[in-house]
């Protein structure tokens, strides 16, 4: 299962009861492969499925292929095959029609350091051919605004803080209302506070109907703000559907805090649980079909001491890792 | 302005539906020779001259012309016109003619700039047109905008020109407001030995600087080719001034000279020839087609390039 391409742990299609028609997905694409120059397979085969409305987190260790994907997204590069569509649209085909729609924060801010923030904004809004330059002022100064700018929006950019240079990246992302929103690391660099507003920020887009594609390192993050997730690894995708999806392939483990070890994991095993292991001062087993209540009543009464009774959860992080492997080594 | 009762966000939604929706279905890819005047054209341009490093090439250029000047005044007392060390033909013949007329500062300081300090300038600006964007990762940000990779090249390409145009005025500006102030106004004796009014003169300088600007066309062109090549904007610049130096060396080795008249600098002289009358004309056309010929070979080969490449900065 893990090593598996394509769909694995939920059918992507049937998100939300939309049947994989083109009016409910914003982001398709259907065998998507880049190879560079040198014959590495940055992206393979890859099948991705982003709901519309969807907050979409997609996943995957340093060098597994998001930012390839996410350049093909935006007709940054040529894929070697396969097709992506972005809001219906064949991005490698009529990229300008679907771009003015898409909002997007690829590998980190870019600014002209000798522009000041409103001056930055004001030629990103120019390259969009379809903005009007009339009410281009009130754009800027509307995205700037949003993002918490608006006091330096005369200071040029190279006088900007790391977490400055990521919000006027997002202004520029925000510069028209958005159908769809890129965002690749959208928190990087920014304070505990910045990340709050940001993730609040992300979350009333959401609201308001936005779909966001989101890339991030941190599993926190995906997991307080995504409906949706997706997993590369080593330029397959191993994993997408709803978060939830991601869980099921993960068990909740009891896990009891105690001195008496062997005692308690043979109530455990009394009790019906499978799996069950000894690590330190926790014994644990799988919770799947078991009574948490019961389980604590028969280990109280069988006299073992508990010191702590609880269910695990499995976080997104375990998910992730059994996706992806351990290895801290990048691949290639 | 007027409504001012309603928030930014209001106000933006208010516009901005309407922007989006209606727009790009309406104009789709069509607009982009009416878009680039009236947008991204003069954003390009506001952008080059806002910046510093480009102010301070157009100021070195300036300033050349006035060094020129004072070197010419202050020798002149003394050497009276001196011996001629410009080299060329014409060069001397203009720098022994300052001191009659000032005007002559606005030839002498083209003959002297063209080969060197105008192309300096202008390969920093035209490496970088491409090289700096995607050196600076702004190039992914413009293109996902979308700018349109047509539309972007064609708004480096035009803004190329113009500085072409700008840093060939400001040399000549900047010289011909030295020698108004430094040397003797008047008639003024054309190579060919005849004389002109001072009103004619100035037309003909008006003129000369317009052939200088033309004859850095091709190498505006070379320079936007090379800075598609690379995210390296120093290495571009290198390129670029490097294949003036080359195309000079090359025009000095007498074994060449079946391919001579094929470099884009083969003619860079040759607007001299307006200071005779009547005009000798034949090497300017030359130039003209030279350039021209540059200009289409390096523009296709640069949207060529530029239009299928990966963008991975």
């Amino acid at each position: 299962m893990r090593r598996e391409p394509g769909r694995t742990v939920s059918d992507a299609a049937d998100i939300k009861g939309t049947g994989g028609g083109e009016a409910g997905v914003a982001i398709a694409t259907q065998g998507l492969a880049k190879m560079y120059r040198g014959g590495q397979l940055a992206v393979d085969s890859l099948d991705l499925t982003v709901p519309t409305g969807s907050v979409f987190g997609f996943l995957g260790p340093n060098g597994s292929g998001k930012t390839t994907t996410i350049r093909m997204l935006m007709g940054l590069i040529a894929p070697t095959a396969g097709q992506a569509r972005v809001l219906g649209v064949d991005v490698l085909l009529h990229g300008k029609r679907a771009l003015p729609r898409v909002g997007a924060l690829i590998e980190g801010p870019a600014h002209y350091p000798y522009l000041t923030g409103a001056q930055n904004l004001a030629r990103y809004d120019a390259a969009d051919a379809a903005a009007d330059p009339r009410t281009r002022a009130a754009r800027v100064a509307e995205a700037l605004d949003r993002v918490g700018l608006a006091n330096a929006a005369g200071k040029k950019a190279k006088a900007y803080s790391l977490g400055m240079k990521q919000r006027l990246g997002l202004a520029a992302a925000l510069l028209q209302p958005r159908e769809l929103l890129i965002l690749d690391e959208p928190t990087n660099g920014l304070d505990p506070q910045g990340m709050r507003e940001i993730r609040s920020l992300i979350s009333s887009l959401a609201a308001d109907g936005t779909t966001v594609f989101l890339s991030s390192h941190l599993l926190d993050e995906i997991e307080q703000v995504c409906t949706h997730v997706a997993v590369m690894n080593h330029g397959r995708l191993v994993a997408q559907g709803p978060v939830a999806g991601l869980y099921a392939s993960q068990q909740a483990r009891l896990a009891v805090t105690t001195e008496d070890r062997d005692l308690a994991a043979t109530v455990l095993k009394e009790a019906g649980g499978e799996d069950v292991s000894i690590a330190a001062a926790v014994v644990s087993c799988a919770a799947a079909g078991l009574v948490p209540e019961a389980v604590c009543a028969a280990l109280v009464g069988a006299g073992v001491r508990v010191a702590g009774f609880g269910v695990q959860r499995p976080t997104l992080e375990d998910a992730f890792v059994a996706l992806t492997g351990e290895g801290f080594d990048v691949d290639q | 302005m007027s409504t001012s009762s309603l928030t930014p966000s209001e106000l933006a939604a208010s516009i901005d539906p309407a922007v989006t929706k209606t727009v790009p279905r309406a104009t789709g890819g069509r607009s982009t020779g009416g878009r680039l005047c009236g947008g991204f054209l003069s954003s390009e341009l506001v952008t080059m001259f806002r910046r510093w490093r480009n102010r301070a090439l157009l100021i070195a250029l300036a300033v050349i012309p006035v060094a020129l000047g004072l070197a010419l005044k202050l020798t002149t007392g003394t050497a009276n016109g001196g011996g001629g060390n410009g080299g060329g033909g014409g060069g001397s013949g203009f720098i022994d003619q300052v001191s009659n007329n000032g005007l002559f500062l606005v030839f002498v300081a083209l003959t002297l700039t063209l080969p060197v300090f105008l192309p300096m300038a202008l390969g920093v600006v035209a490496g970088d047109a491409i090289s700096g964007e995607a050196s600076q990762g702004t190039l992914r940000y413009l293109l996902v905008a979308p700018v349109g990779r047509s539309r972007l090249l064609a708004a480096k390409g035009i803004s190329l020109v113009l500085f072409c145009f700008v840093s060939s005025f400001v040399v000549s500006i900047s010289a011909w407001v030295t020698g108004l102030v430094l040397f003797p106004l008047g008639r003024v004796t054309l190579l060919s030995g005849d004389t002109v009014s001072y009103s004619d003169a100035l037309l003909i300088a008006v003129l000369i600087t317009v052939v200088v600007a033309v004859s850095l066309l091709g190498l505006a062109a070379i320079g936007l080719f090379v800075s598609t090549l690379t995210d390296t904007p120093i290495a571009a610049m290198a390129v670029t001034v490097g294949v003036t130096i080359l195309s000079g060396i090359l025009q000095s080795i007498p074994q060449l000279s079946s391919i001579q008249p094929w470099l884009f600098t083969d003619q860079w002289t040759s607007f001299a020839d307006l200071l005779r009358d009547p005009v000798y004309t034949a090497n300017i056309v030359h130039n003209l087609w030279i350039q021209l010929l540059y200009v289409a070979v390096f523009g296709s080969a640069a949207w060529a390039r530029f239009s299928g490449r990966d963008v991975l900065s």
